[in-house]
């Protein structure tokens, strides 16, 4: 695995979520007042490498989870709580995860999640675990 | 009514601390039953044409319950489960202990298990096998340690302190919680800021509620979350509030923002929620793994976590705690392995407990040392506490285990305790917080517990966390605050923390940050065990850090204390002979009264030779003392006495004070009387040895010399009595015959 790890073997190929690189990610920005939260979170395409690198490492449970997690990052903390809460048992019904699913399908690309999403659902219909 | 009778042995034992304990009987109905529940089913796997599982473990797919379905459909390797599940399990068990079978081999077929064949396999192990098993399944090389950090009081300096010295003591993941859940961000805080100052790199958490969990994390507060708990049945889910599905998902989130995170099972939890569904526990907890894997966790902590009492009430509950580590292990997760609930009053049982994880290695041997007293701990835990540092640094010293940490000195804990205090008093005052005095940040420098603590006002403290965790103030805040309070090197390492957040490294299966804030991860730290002489053993620094305990001092110093001027009223006079029959011989070691000059006990020699000079007088005999040069035994030395005694009788003395009563006529190793615990002979003692000695030459009935028996002498005093005897032996003149001394003394009688 000879990219990992990346901070120490692809330092200039990566990049914060905001897009800055990490090269640019310094104790002189910071004092500056140059960074926000965005300059500290991780982007897609590390967590995209991280599934890679996992996969090749014989995790691939990790790997899609972490392919999962890639198209989450562009996700609102706030969305994501409330994606959260419509998968625990008896919160929302089939029509609504279906609609959650293709919501993050349709606005993040998040093709992985939907497709587990829509999982759920059938699973939840049988196992009466939807809202009643 | 006759009472009934008593033995004083079992009325003792009663009182014993293990049984202060309880002891149950299995009930499998009940799910009180650790592995072997006659309900649990056979293991089997029917994969259809189509490619889909359509039985698992007895159970049609037409039955599956959210979790078969979840583990078919995410867990299972399906391209090797059908060689997997042929495979006998005996033949896994057998593999595990193999040395000449790899991890690898092993991992690509579990991976292809149902939950039942991998109870099954279990069932071929004992306790040995299994350690064997897990120091070759764990998946990282090097084993580490997680701490527990909390305190009753939740005061932002105890805890900021506390992380600090945790994170020095070497722990590479720092776990705090709340006992009011609104003082969740200032706890992250605290201990983000404290491991920090301590070593950069030590990964840390605030276990709360999920949502609340997440939303620390997003804030960058927390880098790690281990809070995802599975059970092993749908309705112990359900009545967790969560699905495989929902926890999955959780896991994705905390992801997505460079979170890492490992999920909670253990045994015991769904018989304790009431939901075993007659199952043992161990076949639940494989379900939980496999649920676990599937959601892609890259690891687990189970060991039975907060529920260690029951497994440990039941006969094999700690057997099947190791069983489940191991499982954990073989199917490629991370584990941290328990040991941090109480689990046990008796400090035999928790210790015997942890070996079965502290000698083969865990990722964690530890989901939680408590790095504080157990009074502070808000885990349930502390079943190994701050007060037995000490005993877990001797623990790695003694067996050369790497137990995840280093000793440390006093000074070292006191300077980062007093920077990390001082560092979180800068970040609440930059960030306009209610203010840390100088008198907190000097009691949590000193502090032990909470009860060393000034009392803080609590209210406007839980409305500045209110605010901070509704506002923006994330740890970019936190970064700037400590550059502005002049702590440079601690913000430098919680952003660099948000650097490796970027670069998601740590996101990889059992990864940490060793001493040089380096990823060290399965990747690129795979566990290689394979055999003697292969795998992670400490060595080198590591080995030598692990040994540095304050406590341990130079061999010098043990003998110095009991050297001296040679005694100024003892001369030598010349080669001994044969002397007189109202005479007692007593015989000197080489080193006595001139390179040493006291003895264990730290009497001195002066003393000691009135003392048995006046009881030898006392019977109205006289004493002639001798050295002797060729040999430092006691016997030895006693019977050159003897036999140069114009009596026959003779008293032999080392210079750490051990003597011997002893007669011309006996074998060489015989003697008439011995005193060998000379740290307990005091002068009376060696008195009464010069009264006997006479009394044997005048052919006298003579009871021996009562000494008082101390079994921890030598535990107390084994080195100084081999290094003191070592001193003595470096004196010895084998061509040296034995000589006459003068002694300054008249009897006073």
């Amino acid at each position: 695995m000879s990219a990992y790890p990346l901070r120490d073997n692809a330092p200039d190929r990566l990049r914060a979520h905001s897009g800055r690189p990490l090269r640019d990610i310094s104790p002189e920005a910071i004092a500056a007042g140059e960074l926000n939260a965005d300059d500290l979170r991780t982007h897609a395409d590390a967590l995209r490498q991280q599934a890679e690198i996992a996969r090749d490492s014989g995790y691939p449970q990790l790997a899609a989870n972490l392919l999962r997690a890639a198209e989450l990052t562009n996700v609102p903390n706030d969305e994501l709580l409330r994606i959260y809460d419509a998968l625990r048992p008896e919160r929302a019904s089939y029509e609504e995860l279906l609609r959650l699913a293709d919501y993050l399908e349709d606005s993040y690309d998040a093709g992985e999640n939907a497709a587990f999403i829509r999982e759920a659902a059938t699973v939840y219909r049988e196992r009466n675990l939807l809202r009643r | 009514m006759k009472q009934k009778q008593r033995s004083k042995r079992f009325d003792l034992l009663s009182k014993r601390d293990i049984n202060r304990e309880t002891y149950v009987e299995p009930w499998p109905e009940a799910g009180l039953i650790v592995a072997d529940s006659p309900y649990d089913p056979q293991p089997s796997l029917t994969i259809s044409a189509a490619g889909e599982v359509v039985e698992m473990d007895g159970v049609a797919r037409a039955d599956f319950d959210a979790l078969d379905r979840f583990i078919v459909s995410r867990a299972l390797d399906l391209a090797v489960a059908e060689e997997a599940m042929a495979l006998p399990s005996q033949n896994y068990a057998r593999m595990l202990a193999d040395i000449n079978v790899s991890r690898a081999d092993i991992a690509r077929l579990v991976a292809g298990c149902s939950p039942a064949k991998l109870t099954d396999i279990i069932r071929h192990l004992n306790v040995l096998e299994m350690m064997m098993g897990l120091s070759k399944m764990r998946i990282r090389r090097q084993p580490a340690n997680q701490a527990h950090v909390t305190n009753w009081r939740e005061h932002p300096a105890l805890l900021a302190a506390d992380a600090a010295e945790a994170a020095l003591r070497g722990f590479a993941e720092v776990e705090t919680t709340v006992r009011v859940a609104r003082f969740a961000p200032f706890n992250a805080l605290a201990i983000l800021v404290g491991t920090q100052t301590g070593r950069g790199g030590v990964l840390t958490q605030c276990s709360v509620e999920e949502a609340l969990g997440l939303r620390l994390a997003m804030k960058g507060l927390t880098s790690y979350a281990e809070t995802l708990s599975v059970y092993g049945t749908e309705m112990t889910f359900v009545d967790g509030d969560d699905t495989p599905w929902s926890k999955a998902f959780l896991a994705s989130a905390y992801a997505s923002r460079g979170v890492k995170i490992r999920f909670t099972s253990g045994t015991g939890s769904e018989a304790l929620m009431g939901r075993a569904e007659r199952k043992s526990m161990l076949y639940l907890e494989a379900r939980c793994l496999l649920v676990v894997k599937g959601a892609g966790s890259q690891g687990v902590q189970n060991g039975s976590i907060s529920c260690i009492a029951l497994p440990e009430a039941l006969p094999g509950g700690v057997r099947a705690v190791l069983a489940e580590n191991l499982l954990a292990a073989m199917l490629g997760l991370e584990v941290a392995a328990g040991n941090d609930a109480l689990a046990s009053h008796s400090n035999i049982r928790k210790t015997a407990k942890l070996m079965l994880q502290f000698i083969p290695g865990a990722d964690f041997i530890f989901s939680g040392y408590s790095a504080i007293p157990k009074r502070d701990n808000l885990f349930g835990g502390g079943n190994f506490d701050a007060e037995d540092f000490d005993d877990y640094n001797v623990l790695q010293r003694d067996m050369q285990i790497d137990g995840g940490v280093q000793p440390i000195s006093e000074d070292e804990a006191l300077q980062v305790r007093r920077k990390a205090a001082r560092a979180i008093q800068a970040v609440y005052r930059k960030l306009d917080l209610p203010a840390i005095t100088d008198e907190e940040i000097e009691a949590a420098t000193v502090a032990h517990s909470s009860d060393d603590m000034p009392r803080r006002d609590i209210i406007p403290d839980l409305e500045a966390a209110d605010a901070f965790m509704a506002g923006e103030g994330d740890f970019v805040a936190v970064i700037r605050a400590l550059q502005e309070g002049g702590f440079d090197d601690v913000a430098d390492n919680i952003l660099e923390m948000g650097r490796q957040r970027i670069a998601a490294d740590y996101l990889q299966p059992s990864a940490i940050f060793d001493a040089d804030f380096k990823v060290r991860s399965a990747i690129n730290d795979p566990n290689d065990y394979a055999g003697p002489g292969s795998g992670y053993r400490p060595a080198g620094e590591r080995w030598a850090a692990m040994q540095n305990i304050p406590q341990a001092r130079s061999p010098e110093g043990f003998i110095e204390p009991h050297t001296g001027q040679p005694l100024s009223r003892l001369v030598e006079i010349g080669p001994a002979s044969k002397g007189a029959p109202n005479e007692v011989a007593l015989a000197l070691g080489p080193a006595f009264g001139k390179i040493l000059t006291t003895t264990i006990g730290g009497l001195s020699h002066e003393d000691v030779l009135e003392a048995i000079l006046t009881g030898i007088a006392a019977e109205g005999m006289i004493a002639r003392i001798l050295r002797v040069y060729h040999s430092s035994d006691c016997a030895a030395i006693g019977y050159v006495g003897a036999r140069l005694s114009g009596s026959g009788i003779g008293i032999g003395l080392q210079s750490r004070g051990t003597a011997v009563i002893h007669q011309k006529d006996l074998a060489p190793l015989n003697n008439l009387e011995l005193f060998p615990q000379s740290p307990s002979l005091t002068l009376r003692t060696y008195e009464a040895i010069g009264r006997n000695a006479a009394r044997y030459a005048l052919g006298l009935a003579t009871v021996p010399v009562a000494v008082k028996i101390d079994n921890g002498a030598r535990l107390r005093l084994i080195v100084q009595t081999a290094l003191l005897h070592r001193r003595e032996t470096d004196e010895v003149d084998p061509d040296k015959l034995p000589q006459e001394l003068r002694f300054d003394w008249e009897p006073d009688l």
